[in-house]
C-alpha cells in the first residue's frame, strides 16, 4: 500500500467528519454513545461482582434513592446504579454482536443476490430474503430463543438470524447498480474472476450503506434484547437492561411502587437505542447528499 | 418452512419434556414413539404436511388439548387488542403526520416527530409496566390487568380492562406511521399537481385534503401489513405484562412450560395472519391506487 493512497483515505476521512460534525442530532447521539460505552468500559472497575449477587450484595432492599446510594436499592439489596452500569455492558455488547453477525449475513446475502441477479442462485437469495423480510420476525425470534434455551451466546444468533433481512434487500438494490457501472465491465475484460470482483469493487462501493444500516440495526438489536429477557427469554446469569426490568417486574415492583428499580433500566435502553437510530440517520445523510437537509 | 425451521433446532422436544419434567428414559422412548418422532425425517414431515393442510397442529406437551382449539379459544382477546390498538396508532400516527408533513420544520413537526422516535426506542413491555404504575396502581383509574373482573363480565368492564394494553400497544407503534406519513406528505408537497390546485385558487386546507391526502396515505396500507408480525411480536410482551388471555399470553406460558407444539402453531399462524394480510393489502390496493392493477 502505498503512501499515496493512505494520505488520500486520511483525507477523504476528514472530509467525512467535518461534514458529520454539522448535523446536530448525529453529535448528538455520539456523545450519549461514548458516555454508556465509557460506563461499559469502566463497569468491572467500578463494580465488584459481589455487589451484584443476589446473595452477598452489601445494600438495604429496596432503598428509595438516597446521597449514599442515588438510585436506590432492588429487592436484594444491589445498587440500582451499579446494576445498570453492568446493565450497559451486556446490553451493548449483545447488540453489537448481534448487529455484527446480522450485517454480515445480511451483506453476504444482498451482495450475492444482487450480483448473481436473474440467474437461480441470485432469485433463490432474493426470494428467502423477502420471505425473512414479512415473517413476524419477533414471534420467531421469541420463539427460537424459548427453543434454544437462554444463554447469552443464542441470544445473540436468535437476533442476528431474525434482523438481517433488510441489510439483504438494501445491499442489494446498491449491487444491482454497482454491478452495471463500466469499471467492473472492465475489471472483468481483464480476466478478474468473480471472487475477485465482488470483493474488490462491489464491496467497497456497497460498505458505506452496509455501515449506516450496521448501526440503525444496533437499535434494533438492543430493542429485541429487552423484549426478549422481558419474556425471561435472556441469560439468567448476565443482567442486560432488559433482565433488570423483568426482575423487577418479576418481584412486584409495579404494585409496590419500586419506580427507581424500574424507570431507569428502561431510561438507558431509550437514550442507547435513539442515539443510534440518530446517528444512523446522521451517517446516511453524511454519506449521500441527496438526503442532506439543507 | 416452517417445519425445517424447528426442526433445524438442536434441541430435542421430548428433552426438553424431560427438561421439564423428570422422566424415566423408558417413559421418554414410550413418548418419543407416541409423538412419532422415532420416525425419519422425512416420514415425520410427510405427516406434519398432512396433518397441517388438514388442519390438525398437533397436541399441546403440558395440557394434551389441540393446539388449534387452544389457539382458537385465545383468538378473540387478542383480535380486539391488536385490531383496536393497530387502528388507533395508525389513526393518531396518520392525523399527526399529515399535519407535521404539511407544515415541515413547524413546532407541532419537530414535537411530534421527535415524540415518535422516542415511543419507537421504547420497549413496549416497559411502557405497558409504567401504564400500569401509573394509572393502575397510583391513580386507580383502571384495572391491573386480565380480561374481566370476577365480579361483572359487561362490555364496559371488558373495555376498561383492555384500555391500558391498547393504549400501551398504541403507543408503542404511533411512531412508525407518524414518520411514514409525514415523509410521504412532504414528497407528495414538492409535485406539479399541488401547485396546480393552488393556482386553481383552492384553500390550503382543501389542497391538503383533496389533492395531498389521498395520494400521500398510500404508503401507509402497505406498513400497516409489514407491521402486523411486528405488532404481534409485541402483543406477546403486553399480553403478558397486563395477563391479557390472548395468543401472546399463551405463548408466554408455552415458553415457561417449553411447550413446543404450541409455540410452532402460534409462529405458523402468525406466518399465515402477514400473508392473509398482505393479499387482503394487495388487493384493496389495486382499488385505491388505479395505476396500480390488481391481479
Amino acid at each position: 500500500m502505498s503512501s499515496l493512497s493512505w494520505a488520500r483515505r486520511r483525507r477523504s476521512l476528514g472530509q467525512f467528519w467535518q461534514a458529520f460534525r454539522h448535523n446536530k442530532r448525529g453529535m448528538i447521539g455520539l456523545t450519549i454513545l461514548a458516555f454508556f460505552t465509557l460506563a461499559a468500559l469502566l463497569a468491572p472497575l467500578l463494580v465488584e461482582s459481589d455487589d451484584i449477587d443476589p446473595a452477598f450484595a452489601p445494600g438495604q432492599p429496596t432503598q428509595p434513592p438516597s446521597a449514599a446510594v442515588p438510585l436506590g436499592t432492588d429487592l436484594f439489596g444491589r445498587s440500582v446504579v451499579q446494576l445498570l452500569l453492568v446493565g450497559a455492558r451486556v446490553s451493548l455488547t449483545v447488540g453489537v454482536l448481534a448487529t455484527l453477525g446480522a450485517v454480515i449475513i445480511g451483506a453476504a446475502m444482498g451482495i450475492l443476490a444482487g450480483y448473481y441477479a436473474g440467474r437461480p442462485l441470485g432469485t433463490a437469495l432474493t426470494a428467502l430474503t423477502d420471505w425473512f423480510l414479512v415473517i413476524p420476525w419477533l414471534v420467531l425470534a421469541i420463539v427460537l430463543a424459548a427453543i434454544l434455551g437462554p444463554t447469552l451466546l443464542n441470544v445473540i444468533v436468535v437476533i442476528a438470524v431474525t434482523s438481517w433481512a433488510l441489510t439483504a434487500r438494501l445491499v442489494r438494490a446498491q449491487t444491482l447498480s454497482v454491478r452495471e457501472q463500466p469499471f467492473i465491465e472492465r475489471a472483468r475484460a481483464l480476466g478478474a474472476t468473480n471472487a475477485r470482483i465482488l470483493g474488490k469493487y462491489v464491496l467497497p462501493e456497497v460498505s458505506p450503506i452496509i455501515i449506516a444500516q450496521g448501526v440503525l440495526t444496533v437499535a434494533i438489536a438492543i430493542l429485541s434484547e429487552t423484549t426478549l429477557s422481558l419474556l425471561g427469554l435472556g441469560d439468567p446469569t448476565s443482567m442486560s437492561w432488559g433482565r433488570i426490568i423483568e426482575e423487577a417486574f418479576q418481584s412486584g415492583a409495579m404494585s409496590n411502587g419500586y419506580w427507581w428499580w424500574i424507570i431507569p433500566p428502561g431510561v438507558c435502553v431509550i437514550l442507547v437505542t435513539l442515539s443510534f437510530t440518530f446517528v444512523g440517520y446522521a451517517l446516511e445523510e453524511t454519506l449521500d447528499p441527496r438526503l442532506r437537509r439543507g | 418452512m416452517n417445519f425445517f425451521l424447528f426442526r433445524i433446532m438442536p434441541g430435542d422436544p421430548i428433552a426438553l419434556l424431560a427438561r421439564s419434567q423428570r422422566l424415566s428414559p423408558e417413559a421418554l422412548e414410550l413418548q418419543r414413539v407416541a409423538f412419532g418422532l422415532d420416525q425419519p425425517l422425512i416420514t415425520q414431515f410427510g405427516v406434519y404436511v398432512r396433518e397441517t393442510i388438514s388442519g390438525n397442529l398437533g397436541v399441546s406437551l403440558i395440557s394434551g388439548l389441540p393446539v388449534w382449539e387452544l389457539i382458537l379459544s385465545r383468538m378473540w382477546p387478542t383480535l380486539l387488542l391488536v385490531g383496536i390498538g393497530t387502528i388507533l396508532a395508525a389513526g393518531i400516527g396518520v392525523l399527526a403526520g399529515i399535519r407535521g408533513g404539511w407544515r415541515r420544520g413547524s413546532r407541532f413537526d419537530s414535537g411530534s416527530l421527535y415524540t415518535s422516535m422516542v415511543l419507537y426506542s421504547t420497549p413496549e413491555g416497559w411502557l405497558g409496566m409504567l401504564l400500569l404504575i401509573l394509572f393502575a396502581g397510583l391513580l386507580g383509574w383502571f384495572p391491573a390487568g386480565g380480561y374481566s373482573s370476577s365480579t361483572s363480565s359487561g362490555t364496559t368492564d371488558v373495555a376498561m380492562h383492555l384500555a391500558l394494553p391498547v393504549l400501551a400497544l398504541a403507543l408503542g407503534y404511533v411512531g412508525q406511521f407518524l414518520i411514514v406519513m409525514r415523509s410521504s406528505m412532504m414528497e407528495v408537497k414538492a409535485q406539479p399537481y399541488i401547485n396546480l390546485a393552488r393556482a386553481k385558487g383552492l384553500t390550503d386546507p382543501d389542497v391538503r385534503r383533496r389533492h395531498a391526502v389521498p395520494n400521500a396515505i398510500l404508503p401507509i396500507f402497505t406498513l400497516v401489513v409489514i407491521s402486523v408480525g411486528f405488532i404481534l411480536g409485541g402483543a406477546i410482551v403486553i399480553e403478558t405484562v397486563f395477563s391479557w388471555p390472548g395468543i401472546g399470553l399463551l405463548t408466554y406460558e408455552a415458553i415457561q412450560t417449553l411447550d413446543y407444539p404450541v409455540l410452532q402453531g402460534v409462529f405458523l399462524l402468525s406466518s399465515a395472519a402477514v400473508i392473509v394480510a398482505s393479499l387482503v393489502a394487495d388487493i384493496t390496493y389495486g382499488f385505491l391506487d388505479p395505476r396500480v392493477d390488481a391481479i
